[in-house]
């Protein structure tokens, strides 16, 4: 296996004395589809915000290919190449997609004013890259359909070059059909070497597309192994038992 | 019908606004026997629109993103009564007092707005309650600058501020302004036509645009031709556009701007439309709520100036109550008090509306009790029209998914 692109070693973060995650260790490869699982409150989702720089880390280290990163807030993230999708997309319903795409990372012009045309051309590219068939750029987020805006938030990713995509449940509010493009679309992006977080607490959201599964239980890590040692229910089986 | 609304991309509530005013119009002209739609009356209306005007359009911004000021009416007062008393007591006789004193209100008034913001962004306190104790103490330091005394004479040069004799710029330049209003309102419509073009995104249909272009151009030409018929007392010669227009209009087109094409802007509207999705982006919610009570203080300011040579006097208690004409004017333009839609636009036209039923109820001779009672009545009755517009277009969009 080569190199990983992104490594956590012995990562730990407590809230008010208690371990949300403990001594964890994981590594990403560029290009993989690398499956999270665990219960609710196995440590997932705190294990997310130290990698998008919401919380910082108590102790441990983050390698960003090789060298030490600290993340300190979601830009230092995104700086790195880290970026998240979080389930419920955090998109602003009231503005169209090529506002949300640019939110936070406008592009402007000298005067420092927003630059509609080239934010407008770029997305026109990227969506028009994820989905040909997509051309409502102008129309509110909140009008488009669930896998519309599960494209949007990730073109809103893919955007500034990441190198790490973090996506929490991503298929879990779809229809079947929705959930097939996104999925292809995933299987896409791994292609072009992203490396691919899937967060899940449903083993078979994730089972089918993943390289790696990783699971955790009450914040440490059970174990992590490819796919293709693993069946469903072994993986089932680390989820509950935790070994 | 709704259909055809979406096509043409007009906004709904700026016509709904657009509609009400009109008929409201036509209404006051005929019950006052024809005293309401004179050059004379509109020249007042415009001038007694201004203040409040002023201050909608950025009432508009704080609504959007989900806080209100309740202090802009107090603050208005103290920024009043600090300007006046620099042309009359600490500088009196200078000639540039009146510019500084403008400046320094303004600036005073961008800063207790800041200073509010700071309140709500960093102390996480809900912008009713800061805004509500600045409505206090505001009010309260206004009296206590000068223990409640009226203060003037100002600098005549300022009084033309206020819209009174002198205070118009004349029937050819107001010509001149019109024209190049009209000038940049085509050219810019037309580019954003060529853009989109240019981008593949369909055009609007060429009838809708068309309609709009029309308005606008006829709105502002219009509005000359008849400001212009006003008169002087004894005399014929015309007075022109009011200053205080001018300045609501240069607000209006400055805060159309702020909101539309800059960074800052997009992040208000992004901070109404969902918080969350601000935050996660990386947007400086704090930064950004502190510049948007900023801004709206500063407004309060120029207010206050033109609300100070209207009167040719500043006293302790300009302003009281102003406030919810203001947000009043706001909600009735189409500003959504859920955040994340408004437009400067209609929160003119939304002020313009108010006074125009003060205006006309003060033509019929009703008194100021009654006057009240009818703007709280209009003012829920456009409130309830647009909840019924978003639960209507709400059902649609799901019947539509």
């Amino acid at each position: 296996m080569s190199e990983p692109l992104l490594e956590l070693r012995g990562v730990t973060k407590t809230f008010g004395g208690v371990h949300a995650v403990e001594t964890m260790d994981l590594g990403l490869v560029a290009g993989e589809v690398h499956g999270l699982l665990g219960h609710n409150g196995a440590g997932k989702s705190t294990l997310m915000k130290l990698l998008s720089g919401v919380h910082r880390i108590d102790a441990g280290e983050i390698r960003l290919a090789g060298a030490a990163i600290e993340l300190r807030s979601p830009r230092d993230a995104q700086r790195h190449g880290i970026e998240m999708i979080y389930q419920d997309l955090a998109l602003a319903d009231n503005l169209d997609s090529v506002a949300n795409l640019f939110l936070g990372r406008e592009l402007r012009t000298r005067l420092g004013l927003l630059d509609e045309g080239a934010m407008e051309r770029r997305a026109t590219e990227l969506l028009g890259d994820l989905n040909p068939d997509f051309h409502q750029l102008r129309e509110p987020v909140g009008r488009l359909s669930g896998g519309q805006r599960q494209m949007v938030a990730i073109a809103r990713a893919l955007l500034f070059d990441a190198r790490i995509l973090v996506m929490d449940e991503p298929t879990a509010a779809l229809g079947p059909a929705e959930s097939q493009n996104v999925s292809a679309l995933i299987r896409r992006l791994a292609e072009r070497g992203i490396a691919i977080v899937l967060v899940s607490h449903d083993l078979h959201d994730v089972f089918d597309l993943s390289d790696r599964i990783t699971v955790m239980k009450n914040g440490r890590l059970v174990a992590t192994a490819p796919r293709s040692e693993l069946d469903p229910d072994r993986v089932l089986e680390l989820i509950i038992a935790g070994r | 019908m709704g259909r055809w609304l979406r096509e043409s991309e007009l906004d709904p509530r700026l016509i709904g606004t657009l509609l009400a005013l009109f008929s409201i119009w036509l209404v006051l002209d005929r019950v006052t026997g024809g005293l309401f739609l004179t050059p004379r009356n509109l020249y007042n209306l415009a001038v007694q629109s201004s203040v409040v005007g002023v201050m909608a359009c950025g009432m508009v911004l704080v609504i959007v993103a989900r806080h209100i000021d309740l202090s802009v009416g107090s603050l208005l007062g103290l920024t009043g009564m600090l300007l006046a008393a620099m042309q009359a007591d600490v500088l009196p006789a200078a000639a540039w007092a009146w510019p500084l004193s403008i400046a320094v209100g303004v600036a005073v008034g961008a800063g207790l707005g800041a200073l509010q913001g700071v309140w709500v962004a960093y102390a996480g306190l809900p912008a009713f309650v800061v805004t509500l104790a600045g409505l206090l103490i505001y009010r309260g330091c206004a009296y206590l600058l000068t223990d409640g005394r009226t203060i003037s004479p100002l600098d005549p040069t300022f009084e033309r501020l206020g819209g009174g004799i002198d205070g118009a710029i004349g029937p050819e330049a107001s010509w001149v302004l019109g024209l190049a209003a009209v000038a940049v309102f085509v050219t810019r419509q037309l580019r954003v036509r060529m853009d989109r073009a240019r981008h593949g995104i369909p055009a609007r249909a060429v009838w809708s645009e068309a309609l709009q272009m029309g308005l606008g151009v006829m709105g502002v030409l219009g509005f000359v031709a008849v400001i212009n018929l006003h008169t002087l007392p004894q005399s014929d010669e015309a007075r022109g556009i009011p200053i205080p227009v001018v300045v609501l209009a240069v607000v209006a087109v400055g805060m159309h701007a702020l909101a539309r094409t800059t960074p800052f802007g997009r992040h208000v509207f992004a901070m109404g439309g969902s918080q969350r999705a601000a935050v996660r982006a990386g947007v400086n919610v704090a930064r950004t709520t502190v510049g948007l009570f900023a801004v709206m203080g500063a407004l309060a300011g120029v207010a206050g100036a033109l609300t100070v040579a209207r009167l040719g006097a500043g006293t302790s208690s300009m302003g009281t109550l102003s406030e919810l004409a203001v947000i009043a004017a706001t909600v009735i333009g189409g500003t959504r008090l859920a955040g994340g839609v408004g437009s400067i636009a209609g929160a003119v036209l939304g002020a313009v509306l108010m006074q125009s039923l003060e205006n006309g109820m003060v033509l019929l001779g009703v008194s100021s009790a009654v006057r009240q009672v009818g703007i709280g009545l209009v003012l829920l009755l456009a409130v309830w029209l647009d909840a019924v517009w978003q639960r209507r277009a709400g059902g649609l969009a799901e019947e539509g998914a």
